[in-house]
């Protein structure tokens, strides 16, 4: 029993909470300032063998899952359960208790207590919950033989703010357990006209199966005038066993999300190949091509031979290709085309519309995490519950009329948990109120 | 007139502000006072067309964006929100003694943009990752929260400045007894540091949503983020010393100035420090 006290006494305190909370911003920093998740390699070479050893030992490298990291915040939510546990009760207590239950003599005893003795009935005359109301507070009322006592309060309910911030942290911890456990992170490389069915997880899970397939249709960049990029953008297309069930072009900060799983797009690669689309205009008839450079190709059916010939290209990427083109025994023609543009190739009687464009991969982060909902709703409740914990405040009122005596008195006193100050305000407006109608 | 013009003549008035708030301190003239906030006031409003202009420009350059993308534009957006800030303390609380020591942060945040080296001033467009709705949220968010911190940490120099004269009221009292009392500049610092802690969690909520609409993932412990959260960490510890231990007085005030060094590194020493993901604010 007294071990239990122990424990709890130990982590319903807030000297452990300041104590873990130092911990955790002190030992955040290595992390910022050592790399975080390199090869071992990486830590030998920079820090050499000795450091790189002890700081393998003490998980530095991956040190915000490590097992003590991963303890200091076990730690701290701990000591925000049994803290809260400790102390709601009592607020919980404040919050639901009869506030005219009280003597009215604990009146005089509060803070802000006023007294007006009247010399006549006039007491009877005046109407002290109109007049509450006037100053903004609904009052309830008891009568106590002769005398009554009023009460009115705001923000009762700001007290359980604290608590509700301390429960939004253990919500948000819970999201990421769940993600955790029940989400994956990986990363996919596509390259257009093809299409995954697996994914490369992050972590030493290896590859994922999805559930499904994925096409990368087509990959875009766009560059603005100065060379900066401006736009990666992706066609997917979902495949449940080989029909298509939906097609998205996804960016940088729209991703595609089916079945859970999200699609974003991150990097990716340019390749020597290329894509070449060829349409008959006389029939409509329509295929894309992969093609490697300078290979010559066929589309048999139609008797079409094409090839890339040349290209000219600014880093890796193909701003336009030389395009060779025959149909049947007609002479060749060849044309540059801008990168991803088309052109109309006339041979004999026949036109075909022709465009040609490099050929790339979509390098996408796919992700699962379902309790990324937890850590949003926890983020929500933290800001609901830190702006109830600041600002607002807890404010109570009593108003005792006292008929009993000779001399009718009218007592009023009030407290607030929080912002002492911008109270004292309001309260001297009410008690102003009060005097002038005493007056009148 | 464009922007950089009218962003040059803030970086002059916020100077001029500074010295006639300091003169406010040095001479009992309260005439000057009023002077003080009426040119604060007018070179904010003179700052608040810069930056409008400057996304005006940004959309005639067809790059149309918030002016608040680079380390340059976060700067004066940073001087910005000091200013007002400050101002609607000075009309809340009724004192122009604490513009002596905010209005300099804001002066000084200026004087960087415009005169350093280090910072590209041009108008640039968006990389593909800065290109969403969370940009304003999240930059506006976080820049609240560290003026308020930055206002908090010059309170604290001020309440250090009063506790120190205060010992020997004698001699230096003349400037001390102009300077609001203790327990009035505690309770300021105090309120300025909660209303911090409020914004600077939704910048770090704010940016984790982005981050996980970007990236997928909402928090990777890159180096601002981690930063972000020591911050976070000191101000829950300081908010946590004042509510339960009974911390006031110098020793929050103190803290004020360390957090807002925190605060600093956070913003600027991790761009050009370390690296990580969030390396748009380093040009």
């Amino acid at each position: 029993m007294i071990l239990v006290n122990q424990f709890w006494n130990f982590f319903s305190s807030v000297k452990l909470a300041i104590f873990t909370l130092c911990s955790l911003a002190a030992t955040s920093i290595i992390g910022t300032i050592i790399p975080q998740g390199e090869p071992a390699a990486f830590y030998v070479k920079n820090y050499g063998a000795k450091t790189a050893h002890f700081l393998q030992v003490l998980d530095i490298p991956e040190m915000y899952y490590s097992w003590w990291f991963l303890g200091l915040l076990g730690i701290l939510s701990t000591n925000l359960i049994i803290c809260s546990f400790d102390r709601f009760p009592s607020v919980w207590k404040i919050i639901t208790t009869d506030n005219l239950g009280i003597t009215p003599e604990r009146v005089e005893k509060m803070s802000n207590f006023s007294k007006w003795e009247f010399g006549t009935n006039k007491l009877d005359k005046i109407d002290l919950a109109g007049m509450l109301k006037q100053g903004g507070w609904k009052a309830t009322s008891r009568k106590l033989g002769d005398n009554e006592l009023f009460f009115c309060e705001k923000g009762r309910w700001s007290r359980t703010g604290v608590y509700i911030v301390h429960l939004s942290i253990l919500v948000i911890f819970v999201g990421a357990i769940i993600g955790h456990f029940f989400g994956f992170k990986g990363s996919v490389m596509i390259p257009e006209m093809r299409s995954a069915q697996k994914v490369f997880g992050y972590k030493n899970e290896g590859t994922l199966q999805l559930g499904f397939e994925i096409r990368c249709n087509t990959f875009t960049i766009e560059f603005y005038d100065n060379g900066m990029p401006k736009e990666y953008r992706s066609s997917l297309t979902v495949l449940e066993d080989g029909k298509e069930v939906l097609t998205k072009d996804i960016e940088v900060n729209t991703p595609l999300t089916y079945k859970g799983i999200t699609f974003y797009q991150s990097s990716y690669q340019g390749y020597q190949d290329f894509l070449l689309n060829i349409t008959d205009k006389s029939t409509g008839d329509s295929k894309i091509f992969t093609l490697p450079f300078q290979k010559q190709m066929t589309w048999d059916e139609k008797d079409l031979h094409f090839g890339i010939i040349n290209a000219e290209a600014v880093g890796q990427r193909v701003v336009r290709s030389k395009v060779w083109f025959k149909a049947g025994e007609n002479p060749a023609s060849i044309e540059w085309l801008a990168d991803n543009n088309q052109a109309t190739f006339v041979s004999g009687a026949k036109e075909y519309t022709i465009s040609a464009k490099q050929m790339y991969a979509t390098g996408l982060q796919v992700a699962k995490d379902p309790g990324v909902w937890v850590v949003y709703i926890g983020c929500g409740i933290m800001l609901i519950g830190l702006y109830m914990a600041f600002f607002m405040s807890h404010q109570r009122i009593w108003l005792y009329k006292k008929n009993g005596s000779a001399t009718p008195e009218l007592w009023l006193s009030g407290s607030a948990n929080k912002n002492k100050m911008g109270f004292s305000k309001g309260f001297l407006e009410l008690k102003n109120r009060i005097e002038h109608a005493v007056q009148r | 007139m464009d922007s950089s013009q009218l962003l040059g003549i803030t970086t002059f008035t916020y100077l001029f502000s500074t010295v006639l708030y300091i003169a406010v301190l040095v001479f009992k003239t309260p005439k000057l006072g009023i002077i003080a906030t009426v040119f604060t006031a007018l070179a904010w409003f003179v700052q608040t067309a810069g930056l409008v202009l400057r996304w005006i420009e940004s959309y005639q350059l067809g790059i149309g964006h918030a002016p608040l993308t680079n380390m340059y534009e976060s700067v004066v957006f940073f001087a910005w929100t000091i200013i007002l800030l400050y101002l609607l303390i000075e009309w809340k609380f009724k004192t122009k003694i604490i513009g002596a020591f905010a209005v300099p942060f804001a002066f000084l945040a200026m004087a960087y943009a415009s005169f350093s080296t280090d910072l590209n001033k041009a108008i640039n467009p968006l990389v593909p990752a800065l290109q969403s709705n969370w940009l304003i949220a999240h930059v506006v968010t976080c820049f609240v929260g560290y003026a308020a911190f930055a206002v908090a940490a010059a309170l604290g120099i001020m309440y250090l400045l009063k506790n120190k004269s205060s010992g020997d009221d004698t001699s230096s009292s003349s400037i001390s007894s102009r300077l609001p009392s203790p327990t009035v500049i505690d309770d300021i610092i105090h309120k300025t540091m909660v209303f911090g802690f409020i914004w600077l969690t939704g910048g770090i909520i704010t940016g984790a949503i982005w981050a996980n609409s970007a990236w997928g993932t909402y928090w990777s412990w890159d180096p601002k983020e981690t930063w972000s959260l020591i911050t976070w960490f000191f101000y829950a510890i300081i908010l946590h010393a004042r509510y339960t231990r009974g911390w006031s007085g110098t020793r929050i005030a103190f803290l004020a100035i360390f957090g807002f060094i925190s605060v600093l590194f956070t913003y600027y020493g991790v761009n050009f420090l370390l690296s990580g993901l969030h390396s748009y604010g380093s040009s």
